[in-house]
């Protein structure tokens, strides 16, 4: 493959696509699969084929669509005599509705009337896409649907025109920082290995995407694994590595599968492998299946698992810069940084650092979920207001409830109270405010969250999920799982709630990674901004949420009290 | 002597060895791939018994140590048989302030199964998740390997009462 037939491809797949009269996307990412859209796509291409409109119109599957809530989410892109093309997004789709949509829409020309979604609403209005780019518009699972959209051309540009170093530069310039939740800038990184000595270098893509709430990552690598190969072959010729590995978590499937089509595609097309786009430059990419650890996204425990070791983590330095993978200089990002690397190259850094805040540029996707009208997953420039994503975006919180706490960075975040409502999401000011950036899950959470009940939730996942290398974090979590316990079942006293913040102290400083050096900061966070409703544990043994009964049942099962009617 | 590792199969003629013995092939015995190895063991067998962690371990040329101490690290294997169907609730914090803690309490008093554990009768298996990061759709539940979102207690118990009442 050479430039000049990957534009072939291109024009070819896009003279195809033009001479559509419709394009019917349904989005085929977890959340509507879950709701069916396997039956709804079937039912559309059964419609067609029926109609005899196979010529004309095209049923796919896409990325996610964004708002799983309304789901089975089906797109319709019509173009119109004088070329225009017109999109319609249809909620709540079944088999049935899917049928109605072929007649009217389809076969008719007339959009329905109802059950569309309007796009100029906030919830699409106010986001600006550049990594869910690809989601909705190819069909993750056709390599030419994708190149028509632009993939790898990002690729061809830096093989064909850039010296690695350009390429750094190009990174620094865009202001990128790590997405998985540090914010370490990128560019900074890929200069460390570029530099660093080293018989052969490697590069991982980090997408054991292991805090719960959070699916940005499985949506980019279910909507559009291309862009997510690309940025890493990219980072493979800037950083001097030709080996490359994705290290995705088990309880992926989807995810799984659609990355081995994608790399087989990539494969075929010599896209990846050896001679990339006739050059001298050789990229493979490897599966590593994780296998439920969450300690793995740390990444020395995430080397040790990729090694086919228990997945434990190593005092850093050195860094997997210096000494990662087998000792070689490896490079690390998660799959929304390394999705954030073709547009760096194709519009520039300058134009990338053109979005966002001062410290923090570009984009971030966040997973809205728990008690918020739209759930789904957006993506808006850095330095987008809390309240705008939670109420504009979001819709607020159903049901007529008052909202409580949004709560960021998974096991190792806190919770916003509403007083920080207004805060513009960037990653020094999440942890100004004792909370952290995190993956992007962003959970919501209403008057009927018991904040203490909470905090007990994300103690137990820590304990559970401590790999027990280091004491403070084995022995720790569980003493603070077990006090905060205690004052679940209002049993607590005063003394107790010291005692946690000491240990939050301890914990913090001198665990061995970040698993248990962030485990204490959902305590830390809710007894910071909800000390109030641990005092009425204590003092008056009662749940101002009315989540903790006082029995002693075990914190899961308790959580059913916690539900909303 | 036998080439690399069990490539003589196993002793016990087993055919599910043979297609094991492929899987090591395709990763050229190679010990770091002890994860990829246990995942393919796990979906032939259904779980690891002690028979074929042995089985692992002399064809990657591990203690048979490492091969336990990896197998009981990471929390999707499972050294005990599971049932003929498994109902895992999503745990994650989505599906738990929507609730998942009220469906997996359902499915707890209706089997008289603790979360972890399988019926009597060997038909169901009650698993926790992590997270299936299906989060915008909670709370969820994977039936066998299906994915369904927005579950109701009365939801999840209808759909696993037709696996105990069938044979």
């Amino acid at each position: 493959m050479n430039g000049e037939e990957l534009q072939e491809i291109v024009e070819r797949e896009g003279a195809r696509q033009a001479a559509l009269r419709h394009r019917v996307g349904v989005c085929a990412a977890a959340g509507c699969l879950s709701l069916g859209s396997e039956q709804v796509k079937a039912a559309l291409v059964r419609g067609v084929e029926e109609a005899h409109l196979g010529a004309e119109v095209e049923v796919f599957g896409t990325g996610c669509l964004g708002l799983c809530e309304a789901g089975t989410l089906v797109q319709v892109e019509s173009r119109q005599p004088d070329g225009h093309v017109c999109r319609c997004l249809y909620e709540r789709v079944d088999a049935a509705r899917a049928a109605t949509v072929v007649r009217q829409h389809l076969v008719g020309g007339t959009p329905l009337a109802e059950g569309q979604l309007q796009l100029t609403d906030p919830f699409f209005a106010l986001q600006h896409k550049v990594v869910l780019q690809g989601s909705g518009v190819s069909d993750p699972e056709r390599l030419e649907s994708c190149l028509a959209a632009g993939a790898y051309q990002a690729l061809q540009k830096v093989l064909t025109e850039l010296r690695p170093a350009d390429v750094i530069a190009e990174l620094t310039a865009s202001g990128l920082r790590g997405r998985g939740g540090g914010g370490y800038p990128a560019g900074l990184k890929w200069s460390t290995v570029h530099k660093a000595s080293g018989p052969r270098k490697i590069v991982i893509c980090n997408a054991d995407e292991g805090d719960p709430g959070a699916f940005m990552d499985r949506s980019v690598l279910e909507g559009d694994p291309h862009r997510v190969l690309e940025g890493m072959a990219i980072a493979g010729y800037a950083v001097g590595a030709e080996q490359g590995y994705v290290y995705v978590r088990g309880e992926y499937p989807l995810a799984i599968s659609r990355l081995k089509t994608a790399l087989k595609q990539a494969e075929r097309l010599q896209l990846l492998g050896h001679r990339i786009f006739e050059t001298g430059f050789n990229f493979r990419i490897d599966l590593r299946i994780g296998a439920g650890a969450f300690v793995c996204g740390e990444e020395t425990a995430l080397i040790a698992s990729v090694e086919g070791r228990r997945g434990t983590p190593r005092p850093r330095p050195p860094y997997p810069a210096v000494s990662g993978l087998w000792g070689l200089p490896t490079l690390i990002n998660n799959v929304e940084t390394f999705a954030n690397v073709p547009e760096v190259i194709r519009g520039g850094g300058q134009a990338f650092a053109a979005v966002g805040t001062e410290r923090s540029k570009g984009t971030k996707v966040f997973a809205l979920a728990g008690k918020i009208s739209r759930t789904g997953l957006i993506e808006v420039p850095m330095g987008t207001p809390l309240r705008q994503i939670i109420f504009d975006i979001g819709g607020g919180i159903p049901g007529g409830k008052a909202f409580k706490a949004a709560q960021t960075g998974g096991p190792s975040g806190g919770c916003i109270p509403a007083q920080h409502l207004d805060l513009p999401v960037d990653y020094e000011s999440l942890v100004q405010v004792g909370s952290f950036m995190g993956s992007g899950g962003l959970i919501i959470m209403d008057e009927t969250s018991c904040m203490v009940d909470v905090a007990a939730y994300f103690m137990e996942f820590c304990r559970d999920e401590s790999c027990g290398k280091c004491v403070p974090c084995r022995a720790g979590t569980v003493q603070m799982h077990a006090l905060l316990q205690k004052l679940t079942r209002f049993e607590g006293s005063e003394a107790d709630l010291a005692q946690l913040e000491e240990l939050a102290e301890l914990l913090k400083a001198t665990s061995l990674c970040g698993l248990g050096q962030g485990a204490p900061n959902p305590v830390v966070s809710t007894l910071r901004y909800f000390r109030d409703e641990y005092l009425a544990h204590v003092r008056e043994r009662r749940c101002p949420a009315g989540v903790c009964k006082g029995a002693a049942p075990p914190v899961l099962a308790a959580a059913g009290a916690g539900v909303a009617p | 002597m036998s080439a690399p590792g069990g490539s003589t199969g196993h002793p016990s003629g087993d055919k599910r060895f043979k297609m094991l013995d492929a899987a090591l092939r395709r990763q050229q015995y190679q010990s770091d791939a002890l994860l990829e190895i246990l995942h393919a063991a796990q979906e032939l067998f259904g779980f690891l018994s002690d028979d074929v962690l042995t089985y692992v371990g002399r064809s990657l040329k591990l203690p048979l140590s490492r091969v336990y101490g990896v197998a009981t690290f990471y929390n999707l294997f499972t050294l005990k048989p599971k049932g003929a169907h498994t109902c895992t609730v999503c745990m994650g914090t989505a599906c738990y302030v929507k609730g998942a803690g009220d469906l997996l309490a359902g499915l707890e008093s209706a089997h008289g199964v603790k979360a972890g554990q399988t019926t009597a009768d060997d038909q169901l298996s009650v698993v926790v998740a992590r997270c299936v990061g299906a989060c915008g759709v909670a709370p969820a539940v994977v039936f066998d390997l299906e994915l369904a979102g927005q579950q109701t207690r009365a939801s999840v118990l209808e759909r696993v009462k037709g696996w105990r009442a069938s044979p």
